[in-house]
Parts: C-alpha cells; sequence; structure tokens
C-alpha cells in the first residue's frame, strides 16, 4: 500500500550499509557538520558527569543522613534573597549549594548528577533490550516468513495501538499491584527499563524485517545456504551486520526517546521515587513550589533533560542522514 | 540560410560535489532546423539526457550550467529569469520523459492534466481546453476519447501512458519536442507505434525533434540528421545516412558496428573494447584514446574540436567529427611529414 | 476495494480482540473483582457467594467474552476507589479529553502539514533552516517540561491564560463542553499547544520528508518540463502525493494523542480520562485501567478503520469503479 512507501524515517537502506558507516565519508561529513561535533561533546560531556557523579557532587542525594531540612528550598548561590527581580526567594544562596536545594535540603546540583546517572542509564539499557528484542523478532519474522511473520507483524500492530507512557504505566500499576508497598528501586529501575523496551522494539522490528526480506534472496545468502550453513548461523553472521546500520540510527533517537519517557513517569509519579530523585522526579517535586517562586528545582533539571536529549537528538539526526544513500 | 530553432553552442553543465566538480556536459554544440527530427545517440552516462534536461534549464542541483549559450529560433534562453524560462517550457518546447509509467501524477485524471497544461499556455478557457485535449488525445490515436480522458494513469496501459504524454507534450503546439529515450520502458512490440505517433504528429505540425535514444534502429527510422556524444560531448554529428552508414569517429564507427542489420547477419557484430569512462576519470586530449584502435601521440594531449573533416573523407555540408584523425594539421602524416 | 475493506475490519476485530484479553487478564486476575462487590471485613462463604454469582467460576474463555459483550455494552464493573460504575466515571470526563484532544489535533496537524511544506520547499533557506532547528527542539522538549514553561509564561508571568482546569462548561445533553464559553475557550488554548506540540514535530518532519521525496519523482519533474507554475506543482501536485502517506501516520500519531493526554492532563489539572487514568494507576484501581485500555483500543480501531475509507477515497489507484486495468 502506498502508505509504505518512501518515508526517510523507515526505509530500510540498501545493503552495504554497516560498511559504509565507517566509511570516510561518513566521517568526513561528521567533521563537516560543526552541530554534530559540537552534539558528540555535549552528549560526551554529560556521560562524564554522570559517571564522575559520586566524586564531583558536593552531597550524596540518596544519602537521607545527608540531608538537612534546615538547608531545604534554599535558592542558587548567586541570589540574594528577594534582590533579584525574577522572584522572591526567603533565602540567600549559600554555599556549597551552588544550584540552590529542594524542599527536602537536597543539593540541586548533586541531585541532578545522580539523576543524570538514572536517566542514561534507563535509556541505555533501555534501548538495548529493546534493540535486542526487535532486531530477534524482526530477523525472525524476515527470515521465516509466512505465518510466523504474520503473528510478529500483528503483535506489532497491536504493540503500536499503544504508546511507550500507557504501557509502562500499565506495568507499573500492575507490578504496584502485585509487589505493594515492598516494591525496591531496583524493581521500579526494571519496570521501567522493561516498559520502555516493550514499547520501542516495533521500529526495530519493522526495518530489520524490511532488510531481511530483501536480503535473503540476494545471492551471498543463497550460497551460504548451498554450503550447509544453518539458518540461525546464516541470519546472525552474514544478514545481520547487513541491516544493523539503520539499527544504529534508530537506537540514538530512541535513547533520546527513552530518557525522555523516564523522566514523564517519574513526573507523573510512576518513576523514580522522591528519596533517590531522577531528573523527572525533581521536576515534580520542583513543579510544586515554582509558583511560590522556587523557580531552580525545575529550571535546572529541566535544562539538562532537554540539553541531554536535544544533543542525543541531534546526533541521531545527523546519523540518519549521513547513512541515508538518498540524502547524498 | 533560416534560423535553426535551437542552436546549442558550448553547453557546459557541471555537478559540484563534496569531493570534485565533475562535468557531465563539455561545450557542447549542435542545431536543429525547423521541422528537423535531430537524433541524439550514445551510451549511457554519455551526457543525452543532460542535454535535453540543460536546454529547457531543468538541471537539477548540484548540477548547473557552467557556460556555452541555448538559442531558441535565435533568441537567446539559457540565462533568461525563472518565471520567463517556465512560459518556454511545455509552450515553446515540450519534453517527453523516458517513463510513461512515472511521467504522469497518479492522483490526477488525465484530462485534468492536459488541461491544466493547456489552459497555463493559452487564453482558453477550461471547457474549450477540454475540447483541445479531446482532439490531442484523438490525434495521439486514444480511440473514444470522450470514455478515457476522466480516466487514472493507472487505469492506461503502458503504451497509452506514452501517447498521454506525447499529447500533453503537443498540446500548446511546440517549435521542438525533446523526447528522451521515449520509448526505452516500453514493451517492444508497442515501441514501432509510439515511435510512428511521434512522427506523425510533429510533421503534421511542422515541429522540431530532438530525439534522446540508444536505439540506433529508432534513429535510422526517424532521424534526419543525428550527434553522437560520448563522454559529455559531441563527437560526431551529420546526416543520418552518412552517419549511420559510413562513420568517421572510431567510436561511431564502434557504435555503428554494434547495430544488428538483417541484411549482412553474417558480419560478426563489432564491439568497442573497454567502457566509457566515469565523469570523474575522463582522461585529457580526447576521451576516447583509451579505447581507440588508431590512438597515437596527440590524442592523449590535445583535445580533439568538432569540425567539417578535412582528410579522408568528402566535405558533406553539415557534417562534423572531434577526430584528429581527419585533421589536417593533426593526423599522423602531417606529423610524418 | 470492499474486500480490501472488510480484510481491515477484521484486522481491527483481531486488534481489539486481543487488548481485550489483555484488559481482562489485568482485570480478572490482578485484582479480585469481588472486592468490588463487598467490603473488606465480608466472610468468606459470602464472598463465595459473590464469586458464583460473578460467574468467576466460569471457564475462562465464557468469561473473556461476557467481559467484553458487557464491555461493549458500556459496562466496565465498578470501580474500586470511587465505589461507582466506570461507565458512569468515564462518560462524565471523555468530553474533557476529547475536546483536548480535537484542538490539540487541529493545532498539530495545520501547523505541522504548513510548517513541513514550508521547510522542503524553501530547502537550505534561513526560514527552512528555523523551522528545523524548531522541529528538533519540539521533538526534545518532554511534553511536561512544555506544559510547565507555557504555565510559567502565560499565566504566572504574563497573566493571561489560565493554568489549570477547564474555565466554565456548558452541559449540552450528555456532554459538558468549553467551546462555548469565554473561559472555556482560554482555558483550551495551553494544554492544547502543550498535547499538540510533540505531534505537531512529528507531522512537519514526516511532511518533510515525504515532501522532499515527491520533488525528486519524474512526474513533479514532468510536471515542470510542462511548463506549470510552480504554485500548481507544490500545492496542486505535490501536496497531494505528500500527503497520502502522511495520512497513515497522522492518524496512527493522533490516535495516541489520547493516551499523551495523559501528561497534559495531569500538568493541567484537566479533569479528563487521563488525569482519572493516572489516578487509577497509583491506587491501583484495575476496572478502570481495563477499561482505559480497552477505550484506547477501540479509540485506534477507529481512526485506523477511517484512516482506510479516506485511503480509497483520495487515492485512484484504490477506487472500485472504471478500473480497466493497466
Amino acid at each position: 500500500m502506498a502508505g509504505e512507501s518512501g518515508s526517510a524515517l523507515s526505509d530500510p537502506p540498501g545493503p552495504g550499509w554497516f560498511a559504509r558507516a565507517g566509511d570516510s565519508d561518513t566521517f568526513a561529513s561528521f567533521k563537516a557538520s560543526k552541530v554534530a561535533v559540537a552534539a558528540a561533546a555535549v552528549t560526551a560531556l554529560l556521560f562524564l558527569l554522570a559517571l564522575l557523579a559520586p566524586l564531583l557532587s558536593p552531597q550524596d542525594p540518596f544519602d537521607p543522613a545527608q540531608l538537612e531540612l534546615i538547608n531545604s528550598r534554599l535558592p542558587p548561590i548567586w541570589t540574594l534573597g528577594a534582590s533579584w527581580p525574577f522572584l522572591h526567594a526567603t533565602a540567600d544562596g549559600q554555599w556549597p549549594f551552588l544550584l540552590g536545594t529542594d524542599d527536602q535540603g537536597r543539593d540541586i546540583l548533586s541531585a541532578i548528577l545522580y539523576g543524570l546517572r538514572v536517566s542514561i542509564l534507563v535509556g541505555f539499557l533501555g534501548v538495548l533490550f529493546s534493540a535486542t528484542l526487535g532486531i530477534l523478532a524482526g530477523l525472525i519474522a524476515g527470515y521465516v516468513g509466512g505465518a510466523v511473520d504474520a503473528a510478529i507483524m500483528r503483535v506489532a500492530d497491536v504493540q503500536l495501538t499503544f504508546p511507550a507512557i500507557l504501557i509502562a504505566l500499565l506495568i507499573d500499576g500492575v507490578v504496584k499491584s502485585v509487589m505493594g508497598s515492598r516494591i525496591t528501586t531496583t524493581a521500579i529501575l526494571a519496570v521501567l527499563i522493561a516498559s520502555i523496551g516493550l514499547s520501542f522494539w516495533v521500529q526495530y522490528a519493522r526495518t530489520v524485517r524490511g532488510s531481511v526480506m530483501v536480503e535473503k534472496n540476494k545471492d551471498y545468502v543463497q550460497a551460504a545456504r548451498l554450503i550447509g550453513l544453518s539458518s540461525p548461523v546464516i541470519m546472525v553472521r552474514h544478514v545481520l551486520p547487513n541491516v544493523i546500520g539503520p539499527v544504529f540510527a534508530i537506537a540514538t533517537i530512541n535513547f533520546a526517546l527513552a530518557i525522555i519517557t523516564e523522566a514523564t513517569l517519574s513526573f507523573l509519579g510512576s518513576g523514580m521515587p522522591d528519596t533517590q530523585p531522577s531528573l523527572g522526579t525533581l521536576i515534580r517535586i520542583g513543579n510544586r513550589y515554582l509558583f511560590s517562586g522556587e523557580w531552580w528545582i525545575v529550571a535546572f533539571p529541566g535544562a539538562t533533560l532537554v540539553l541531554l536529549v536535544l544533543a542525543v537528538n541531534l546526533l541521531g539526526d545527523w546519523l540518519r542522514d549521513a547513512l541515508n544513500p538518498r540524502l547524498q | 540560410m533560416t534560423t535553426p530553432v535551437l542552436s546549442v553552442q558550448d553547453l557546459t553543465v557541471e555537478f559540484v560535489t563534496r569531493r570534485a566538480t565533475l562535468r557531465a556536459l563539455d561545450r557542447v554544440s549542435f542545431e536543429i532546423g525547423p521541422g528537423e527530427v535531430l537524433g541524439v545517440v550514445g551510451e549511457s552516462g554519455a551526457g543525452k539526457s543532460v542535454t535535453g534536461a540543460a536546454v529547457i534549464g531543468l538541471v537539477d542541483p548540484p548540477g548547473r550550467i557552467a557556460g556555452g549559450e541555448v538559442r531558441l529560433s535565435g533568441e537567446r534562453i539559457d540565462n533568461l529569469p525563472a518565471e520567463q524560462l517556465r512560459r518556454v517550457r511545455g509552450k515553446r518546447i515540450g519534453m517527453i520523459f523516458q517513463d510513461p509509467l512515472t511521467s504522469l501524477n497518479p492522483l490526477f485524471r488525465i484530462g485534468d492534466q492536459l488541461v491544466e497544461t493547456i489552459t497555463t499556455h493559452t487564453d482558453l478557457s477550461a471547457s474549450a481546453a477540454r475540447q483541445r485535449a479531446l482532439a490531442l488525445l484523438t490525434e495521439v490515436g486514444i480511440s473514444a476519447p470522450e470514455r478515457r480522458i476522466d480516466s487514472y494513469p493507472h487505469q492506461f496501459s503502458g503504451g497509452m501512458r506514452q501517447r498521454v504524454v506525447i499529447a500533453l507534450a503537443l498540446c500548446a503546439e511546440p517549435e521542438l519536442v525533446i523526447a528522451d529515450e521515449p520509448t526505452t520502458a516500453l514493451d517492444v512490440s508497442v515501441q514501432a507505434q509510439i515511435i510512428t505517433v511521434l512522427k506523425r504528429l510533429c510533421r503534421d505540425h511542422g515541429t522540431a525533434v530532438m530525439l534522446v535514444t540508444h536505439d540506433m534502429g529508432v534513429i535510422g527510422e526517424t532521424a534526419d540528421r543525428v550527434a553522437v556524444m560520448y563522454a559529455g560531448r559531441v563527437i560526431e554529428v551529420g546526416a543520418v545516412t552518412d552517419v549511420v552508414r559510413h562513420p568517421l569517429h572510431p567510436y561511431a564507427q564502434g557504435l555503428m558496428g554494434a547495430i544488428p542489420t538483417l541484411a549482412d547477419t553474417a558480419e560478426r557484430l563489432a564491439s568497442i573494447p573497454g567502457s566509457m569512462p566515469r565523469l570523474s576519470a575522463i582522461p585529457p586530449g580526447c576521451p576516447f584514446n583509451p579505447r581507440c584502435p588508431y590512438a597515437y601521440a596527440p590524442c592523449t594531449t590535445i583535445r580533439p574540436e568538432l569540425k567539417p573533416p578535412g582528410l579522408r573523407a568528402p566535405a558533406v555540408p553539415g557534417r562534423k567529427v572531434a577526430c584528429h584523425l581527419y585533421d589536417p594539421a593533426l593526423a599522423p602524416e602531417a606529423a610524418a611529414a | 476495494m470492499l474486500a480490501f475493506l472488510v480484510r481491515r475490519v477484521l484486522q481491527a476485530a483481531g486488534v481489539f480482540l486481543a487488548v481485550g484479553i489483555i484488559a481482562f487478564t489485568m482485570f480478572r486476575f490482578v485484582g479480585d473483582p469481588v472486592n468490588q462487590i463487598v467490603s473488606i471485613d465480608t466472610p468468606y462463604a459470602e464472598r463465595l457467594a459473590v464469586r458464583q454469582s460473578l460467574g468467576l467460576d466460569d471457564p475462562v474463555p465464557v468469561q473473556i467474552l461476557r467481559y467484553l459483550g458487557r464491555a461493549l455494552g458500556g459496562d466496565f464493573g465498578i470501580s474500586y476507589q470511587f465505589r461507582q460504575p466506570v461507565s458512569a466515571l468515564f462518560a462524565e470526563r471523555l468530553p474533557a479529553t476529547l475536546e483536548l484532544a480535537l484542538c490539540a489535533t487541529v493545532f498539530a496537524l495545520g501547523l505541522g502539514v504548513l510548517f513541513g511544506v514550508v521547510s522542503a520547499l524553501r530547502r537550505g533557506t534561513a526560514l527552512a533552516s528555523a523551522l528545523n532547528a524548531l522541529s528538533l527542539v519540539g521533538i526534545s522538549l518532554p511534553t511536561f517540561l512544555i506544559g510547565i514553561l507555557l504555565i510559567y509564561v502565560f499565566s504566572e508571568t504574563f497573566r493571561l491564560l489560565p493554568s489549570f482546569g477547564r474555565g466554565d462548561v456548558v452541559r449540552v445533553g450528555g456532554w459538558t463542553t468549553g467551546f462555548l464559553t469565554p473561559s472555556g475557550l482560554k482555558a483550551l488554548v495551553l494544554p492544547s499547544i502543550t498535547l499538540g506540540l510533540f505531534q505537531l514535530t512529528l507531522v512537519m518532519r514526516l511532511v518533510r520528508a515525504e515532501m522532499l521525496e515527491v520533488l525528486r519523482t519524474d512526474y513533479i519533474r514532468f510536471a515542470r518540463a510542462r511548463g506549470l507554475r510552480s504554485r500548481t506543482i507544490h500545492f496542486r501536485h505535490a501536496l497531494k502525493n505528500t500527503l497520502i502517506p502522511v495520512i497513515t501516520i497522522a492518524g496512527l500519531q493522533l490516535g495516541s494523542l489520547i493516551a499523551f493526554a495523559i501528561i497534559t492532563e495531569t500538568v493541567f489539572q484537566w479533569p479528563g480520562m487521563g488525569a482519572l487514568f493516572l489516578q487509577a494507576v497509583q491506587n491501583v484501581d484495575i476496572p478502570i485501567m481495563a477499561a482505559y485500555l480497552l477505550l484506547v483500543a477501540g479509540i485506534f480501531v477507529v481512526i485506523n478503520l477511517t484512516v482506510d475509507i479516506l485511503y480509497t477515497v483520495v487515492d485512484p489507484r484504490l477506487h472500485v469503479a472504471g478500473a480497466t486495468g493497466g
């Protein structure tokens, strides 16, 4: 049907894709694109900050013993009480709380650094999970075909009915009802990763399936079959390297989406708890105080979140264009 | 001498890519007289289609016209502003593309596509334009046009669609039609019909034709004169009988030798060793020199100009060749003397 | 074409059935439906009797069919938290969500198509670059942050528009509408923008990619060779061809607006389905969750069928009459 033709986002690109990813052309276009370089630098910096969070943070924001209520809702260090026209903070900023504190006396900067870790961890594992799931489903659907293919693609259709956020909330609700109040942070993380993985696999599956269906009729696959290689070996060794390229572009953009999804769930109160806040949790907390003038609890985590997602999206966009032969 | 309908002088088209500037057309020159059919032949990639596109100003970026002139009935059109050039396209120059299956917008009735073209270029009212569309469809050999005019392209066969495309190209009575491989995408059985229709219509309306093709059979039947292209250059031009029967340029000789004729099946098909150079690696001097059986010293350094032969061939009006063998100053004999 | 539509209807029914089974499984096994009826201190024997009367001892397929049958008749059970029929709760809140989604759709489609076309046609200009940059920012801003930002600027700082609720609504039959009062209309502005912005950027990027693709086709080249005016080529020929594949994906995306409304309704305290669903998730109110799942699937199915029918109307290649073959 006509609807499946030509969307640049989803079309399986031609073969030889993976080889070309390392080609000088792609690299040259990377050097040529200042935006891509800047995005890569910002992404790398944020990853580094997350990695080194325990070393950089003045405070461990997850340790209740380090939180003093007397330090709660302090403005950023450069704010002097009510002097700044923006707002009407109750106290002056204090060292070492560079970006101020939240309602528990938690240092915002430390919380951001630790929150970044959650964002990146959930994003990365979520993408890994969904990519593995999607690639497997796509390989099997494309290679085996027939009823198996039809079944997998129908499941994908049903899946597309429900946005990630809804699936995640449902899983969250069910897990909560089963586990009750015994739920642990690890379980919450697992739920977040699983719900993200389960909601993003379709795109990989569709792309890989499309490419596999093109590749499997090529001579080299026929030849591999003739010399007696088994189907799984052919798929993984010969077909997969030819279809893995577009998966990278999808994975990068989905990484950004996964981070947004985690933040949204935490914002809605179905993600990380107040005691171990992620960026989304901080924004939820801050939103309660935004209208009484404590803007910094929302603003800094929000800005960090947007910066991370924007940088990753820029990288993904560039990657998609650089790897799309039709745009060259 | 009458003003030619189309006169192309030193037309050069370049494609600017990240790595290099490629010259797709290199100082191409030719003329087409009123009512004349000029065949343009050559392998794929020789620059035939680019020539057609450059004449009507439709070279897509990153390509651009880098030099030369295009004159339509004496008036220069290659440097016209976009809006004036648009008025030339479709009105004074009609265009027929290779693939009739993709030339027509699938979402519009063929009648609407005809009417919009007619009303764009004439003062006819919509209903008068529709009458004209019906007449054109009859002319291109579509029976019962009243029944077919409101059909969509997918309801027509490939041959029928190409007839519609011809009707579209001719609907504003242009002076010139550029037909870019009009039969390549069609069934062999339909090709002859389409050529016949095109020939008849252009003769009836006195329209000149630039017929781009790699099918020498079509050229032999249809064209009055023929231009042979190689690696973005015109290497030989002349009356069709001369060029087909007695090609001068070694490449043209090879090309003509590659046409099977029923008359002498016994003779082995000649083929040219090697292949046309890529645009990024056109050799200096004569671009054909690496494949040429007669190549000698000047061929690898001096570019042969397209001019009347001064040696080895009778001087026939309108006949030109770009080969040192026919240049009294550079031929091997001259060097020996 | 009829066969095509019948096949699509069957597929839709399949999707609905699959979601129905998931919803039923949640409804039946995650929470105990008996709790809907009885109070906590009801004796065991009485509970058993209730179980029996609810048919919970019947074979599972029978229960599934009964559940779906009731759901089709509008009976989704009783909410655990509110002790009210789910259908009544939904009926009360559906208008708020639908009106919000409608406004967001108009906003996202209208501007999305316009911006996409402009950025494709003016490719390489400053305007196109600005629009592309904007779309990237739009796709990188989480919905809830957009909401917070809009509230902060337009409600808090400039006090132009309300930051929460629907404003004054008018009851027309069983429907409450915010379209008929100035405050109701003002209340719709910020939530609609918040909800629609992400879809707007998606639609814009899709239209742009599709339009660039169409502009490269032979029939557009031929249209140019015919000397048609740029306006005709772009807005008559190219746009129509662009919009056909866009219909599908846009339909799919807009269907998800109902679910995305969860976020927007939370930020703006909008009394709609999404807020109700979120409350249900937090209080493990399974009947509402299951019913919401079915509702979203139902909306999706309806949108998909609409898209299929639109397709056959817009694309002559799918017309049934007069097809003589090619």
